[in-house]
């Protein structure tokens, strides 16, 4: 039990962090499909031998490197693209599990996540991964700040604005690898998008953001644990299922309630007039 | 002999297929004001971006403070050079205040572990108090009107201190005040800075009382430069727009008829 509260404080936080430049960046179908890619390479390490959490991060960072220049030109809306390589990774994954010779509890516990049952080593995966990933945030916040208010304002100041979004992209790939033993890769990304969303409602200020995701993602984590413990439910579900109530209550007592939604018409392509 | 701030010799542009700027020569001496000017797909955007390093340039040499923009550089040039794009689709819900996104204009300056000090949020503020928007300093950036967002983006270059100013139709799908007041602004900061300054603009009744010179761009090439009110011509607009003389004249019949080629 107490490296499940340890991996659900350290994923929470890891998870949350990366969650607000998901939602400032507009990019949650980015992440939904980098999410089922590292499912999906989890999978295939186990069925080939190879530790799944290499695998895992490797289909990932793919996926990333396949969506990054598609998100770099602007086109992060549901993509046609985007949706297909969803479905595949999808596709894959469960094609795998059918492939699975005997038992199939390890890979069922990657799409359900097995919290309770956490190990040292997953632990400190996530202690290396949510340091990295604060400590990056903090150390280069101006920069990160910029590259998700608007990419094309980052660059025309000097900021190398492209790789600055490859280098969220990575930690994104990193922290949803090595949560995926704890939370799973079905349930991963409403742990990177639901706190992140929830705090978006009720802040204009973007260092109160990340400190807001922080504490809804462990709150989730905490809480989903607890009820997961005091009625025998899944833990991943309860979690998930937490964080999304936290994101409702939030939505509902947003003081950006008012606030009209962005604009339909898009600004004019870089190459014209 | 002025000192060239930039220079364009025979720039080609491509995207993919499609070639954006054919061969483009272009001059523009320390502090000058110049207009660009054209239809839709003229290449003016694509002109700027050439000089901040931001476009894509296929053949032709462009040379920015003495020094030739090349890939590994133009980090480095950016941050001389001032960018303010048509107005951006801003979230209304971005976490970040209009001092917050002015500062944006120094991060490129300041490098890497470095954080904003007392000195940059002086010029940010000097910044937001010469565009008028002091008492809009702490407003979440998304809630602003379009006239507002540009000034808050002139307030990040001026922040930025640059060299080189580019406007990219900064007065595009503003209302008459917000236009005009831009418009102000914009040679306001030229008198009191003295900044090279390339203006893309549709604005052609107000162009000639604020540049030095006009540049006019169709189909990728400069077919006319030099000065507003002989650029500013009925017959020079009737074959920028492909529009018949008696067009022009009937439309815009203060506009004189004649200017040089």
């Amino acid at each position: 039990m107490q490296y499940a509260i340890l991996a659900t404080f350290l994923g929470g936080i890891a998870c949350a962090f990366i969650g607000v430049f998901v939602v400032l960046l507009h990019m949650p179908f980015i992440g939904v499909a980098m999410s089922h890619a590292a499912f999906a390479g989890a999978l295939f390490g186990l069925l080939i031998g190879v530790n799944p959490l290499i695998t895992a991060f490797v289909f990932s960072f793919i996926v990333a490197l396949i969506i990054g220049p598609l998100a770099d030109r602007g086109q992060l809306s549901p993509d046609t693209s985007l949706g297909v390589i969803f479905s595949l990774m999808l596709g894959i994954a469960f094609l795998i599990i059918g492939l699975m010779p005997t038992t199939r509890s390890d890979a069922l516990n990657l799409l359900w996540g097995s919290v309770l049952t956490v190990t040292r080593t997953d632990i400190l995966l996530l202690a290396i991964v949510a340091a990295v990933v604060v400590g990056m945030v903090v150390v280069f916040f101006k920069e990160a700040q910029a590259t998700v208010f608007n990419r094309q304002i980052a660059l025309s100041v000097g900021l190398p604005a492209t790789l600055i979004l490859y280098v969220i992209l990575f930690m994104t790939g990193a922290t949803i690898t090595v949560s995926l033993n704890s939370i799973g890769g079905l349930l991963i990304f409403s742990l990177i998008l639901n706190p992140a969303a929830a705090a978006y409602q009720l802040t204009y200020n973007m260092k109160k953001m990340f400190l807001l995701a922080a504490v809804f993602g462990v709150a989730s984590g905490w809480a989903g644990l607890l009820l997961s413990y005091l009625f025998d439910l899944p833990s991943g579900a309860t979690i998930v299922i937490t964080s999304s109530l936290i994101f409702g209550v939030c939505a509902l007592f947003s003081p950006k309630r008012k606030t009209r939604k962005m604009p339909v018409k898009t600004g004019s392509e870089k190459h014209s007039g | 002999m002025p000192e060239a701030n930039i220079k364009i010799e025979n720039a080609v542009v491509s995207y993919r297929e499609d070639v954006v700027l054919h061969g483009v020569s272009l001059q523009v001496n320390s502090g000058e004001f110049v207009g660009v000017i054209g239809p839709n797909g003229a290449g003016k955007t694509t002109l700027l971006t050439i000089v901040n390093g931001l476009g894509n340039l296929v053949s032709g040499s462009v040379q920015v403070l003495g020094k030739t923009v090349t890939k590994s550089g133009r980090h480095e040039l950016r941050k001389q050079v001032g960018y303010v794009a048509q107005i951006e689709n801003i979230d209304p819900r971005m976490p970040m205040s209009v001092r917050e996104v002015a500062m944006i204009g120094r991060y490129g300056l300041l490098g890497l572990f470095h954080r904003p000090n007392r000195y940059d949020w002086r010029i940010v503020d000097e910044a937001l108090a010469m565009v008028g928007m002091t008492h809009l300093a702490n407003r979440p950036i998304g809630h602003l009107s379009g006239g507002e967002q540009q000034r808050a983006a002139i307030a990040r270059c001026l922040a930025q201190e640059p060299k080189i100013f580019l406007l990219d139709e900064p007065t595009a799908s503003l209302d008459w005040k917000a236009r005009t007041d831009i418009l102000e602004l914009v040679k306001r900061i030229h008198a009191a800075r003295h900044l090279t300054t390339l203006f893309v603009t549709h604005e052609l009744e107000t162009l000639p009382r604020t540049c030095d010179r006009v540049v006019l761009m169709k189909e990728g090439t400069i077919i006319g430069d030099g000065a507003p009110d002989k650029m500013i011509s009925a017959e020079n607009l009737s074959r920028l727009y492909d529009l018949p003389l008696a067009v022009i004249e009937e439309r815009h019949p203060h506009i004189n008829p004649h200017g040089e080629h």
